[in-house]
């Protein structure tokens, strides 16, 4: 099955994307994530303005079948939340890393950001 | 230890499946995705490879007698050519497994059972078969099919001389279909929007599935995953061994008393008939979601106080309702439909409301 990682995002282990902007991140879950998940049908994120340090949980996506916690792959503030994913989760799905965006983050520095896997790395982690 | 595979194992991996390890076998619990495959049968319909249940043939003289022994249903008013739901108690008040009798001649039965309780129920059973009895374990040599939806008359009826519209719920024939004779043609299924389970001897099983899926072509008839399998059955507040029923749970709990026949004994019936009497202090029941959020297996149950009062056995998002479902065990004075309970999920308690099941009409 082919899944697509662009080259100019970092990855965390637990399958989160997350695309650098100056100091401001964009978070979202990869093409693996939502295939191995499925239908998600809700997202929730209820941590808008606050702190989250790396590897602590930001939110839960539910697909279907099943409920996952959402890691955050950088310290930082949570500055915005993908609002639309309120009424239409299932871009997740349709457009991981577009539309399907969760979370943007104004990072406490980028030393985190830049300790993560390649997409190279990541890919080779999850097979592909 | 190495996982099963069905007979159709490779098409399944072809047609892009996701494989994933079931009651010992490697299944597909997804083609595309849950809500489509869910809604295909619901509209039109579906295929479901369910070969990884069991079958037991049971024959001889006191076939009849063994099964009523073992069995809560009572087979002694079933024609061949009918089947039963039934379920297997064990003496502590539990239930070993529910499954399906089929009545194939006279001294004649089929059981099917859960895959993930073939052997457990196959030494159960054994244990009781004294006397003119044989039983014989053919789980690895049949493949099933569930096709269902309410197409599935139309989309198979070529594909046999059977006249299929003429097959009532819980009756079933044996003939030729799709060019291999003897095929059981069950008018029985696990999603509530009607349609056939086809047990195929595996060495045709192949055969069987590339001409159901030519002739249900027009029909679109699509491959549908256990994952879908899960919320169709759920949406009819059908139990799933080990969810929602297990070696613990009384069938009266689980309102399968209308499967419980005290007309005859069976095992730990004499517990049960008292049981009966005494009425029971919890009972399996249906909610639907008031605040937004899905039930999960494992959640807790509570009252308005943040009390326990149950635990929830099934849970999802019902792709019928687009809104949270589930089943749980609860204390009698929560039951009556319309009650207002709450759910814990994940530290938050939110609303939901007992109703009475099925969830959904199909």
């Amino acid at each position: 099955m082919y899944m697509q990682f662009p080259e100019e995002f970092r990855y965390t282990k637990d399958h989160e994307w997350i695309s650098l902007d100056g100091d401001i991140a964009t978070v979202g879950i990869t093409d693996f994530a939502q295939r191995e998940l499925g239908d998600i049908v809700y997202v929730e994120i209820e941590t808008q303005g606050e702190t989250v340090d790396q590897g602590e949980v930001f939110g839960t996506v539910e697909a279907v079948k099943t409920v996952s916690d959402l890691f955050m792959p950088a310290t930082g503030v949570i500055e915005e939340v993908n609002e639309a994913l309120q009424s239409e989760p299932e871009l997740v799905n349709s457009d991981p890393y577009g539309k399907g965006w969760m979370i943007r983050i104004r990072l406490e520095n980028t030393d985190d950001y830049n300790n993560l896997l390649s997409a190279s790395e990541y890919a080779e982690m999850v097979g592909q | 230890m190495e996982l099963k595979k069905t007979a159709l194992h490779d098409k399944h991996v072809a047609l892009g499946a996701k494989m994933v390890p079931f009651a010992g076998y490697n299944m597909p619990v997804r083609y595309t995705s849950d809500i489509e495959e869910h809604k295909t049968v619901r509209e039109g319909v579906g295929v479901f490879d369910v070969s990884h249940m069991g079958e037991f043939m049971v024959r001889g003289p006191q076939a009849e007698l063994l099964i009523q022994l073992v069995t809560t249903n009572d087979i002694s008013k079933l024609k061949t050519g009918q089947a039963q739901y039934s379920c297997m108690t064990n003496l502590e008040g539990g239930i070993i497994d529910d499954l399906i009798v089929y009545k194939l001649a006279e001294e004649e039965y089929m059981l099917v059972v859960n895959a993930s309780n073939i052997e457990k129920d196959w030494n159960w059973i054994s244990q009781y078969a004294k006397g003119e009895v044989m039983l014989d374990n053919v789980s690895d040599k049949i493949s099933l099919f569930a096709v269902q939806g309410p197409k599935a008359i139309e989309a198979l009826q070529s594909l046999t001389p059977v006249k299929l519209a003429d097959i009532p719920f819980y009756h079933f024939v044996k003939g030729e279909f799709a060019g291999v004779p003897d095929v059981i043609i069950s008018g029985t299924g696990y999603t509530g929007s009607g349609g056939f389970e086809l047990y195929v001897p595996n060495q045709h099983a192949e055969q069987v599935w590339d001409k159901i899926f030519k002739a249900g072509q027009p029909y679109n008839i699509k491959p549908i995953g256990l994952g879908a399998r899960d919320t169709l059955r759920l949406e009819m507040g059908y139990c799933l061994y080990g969810n929602d029923i297990d070696d613990t749970t009384s069938p009266l709990e689980a309102r399968l008393g209308w499967i419980t026949k005290f007309s005859k004994e069976f095992n730990n019936s004499e517990n049960l008939r008292r049981q009966k009497e005494t009425g029971v202090e919890r009972q399996l029941s249906g909610f639907r979601m008031i605040d937004r959020g899905i039930p999960r297996q494992g959640y807790e149950l509570v009252d308005a106080d943040g009390n326990k009062i149950g635990t929830v056995t099934s849970g999802t998002m019902s792709p019928s309702l687009s809104q949270g479902i589930g089943m749980g065990y609860l204390k009698k004075e929560f039951t009556q439909p319309g009650s207002e309970i709450f759910v814990d999920i994940r530290g938050r308690r939110l609303k939901a409301e007992v109703v009475k099941m099925p969830f959904y009409q199909a």
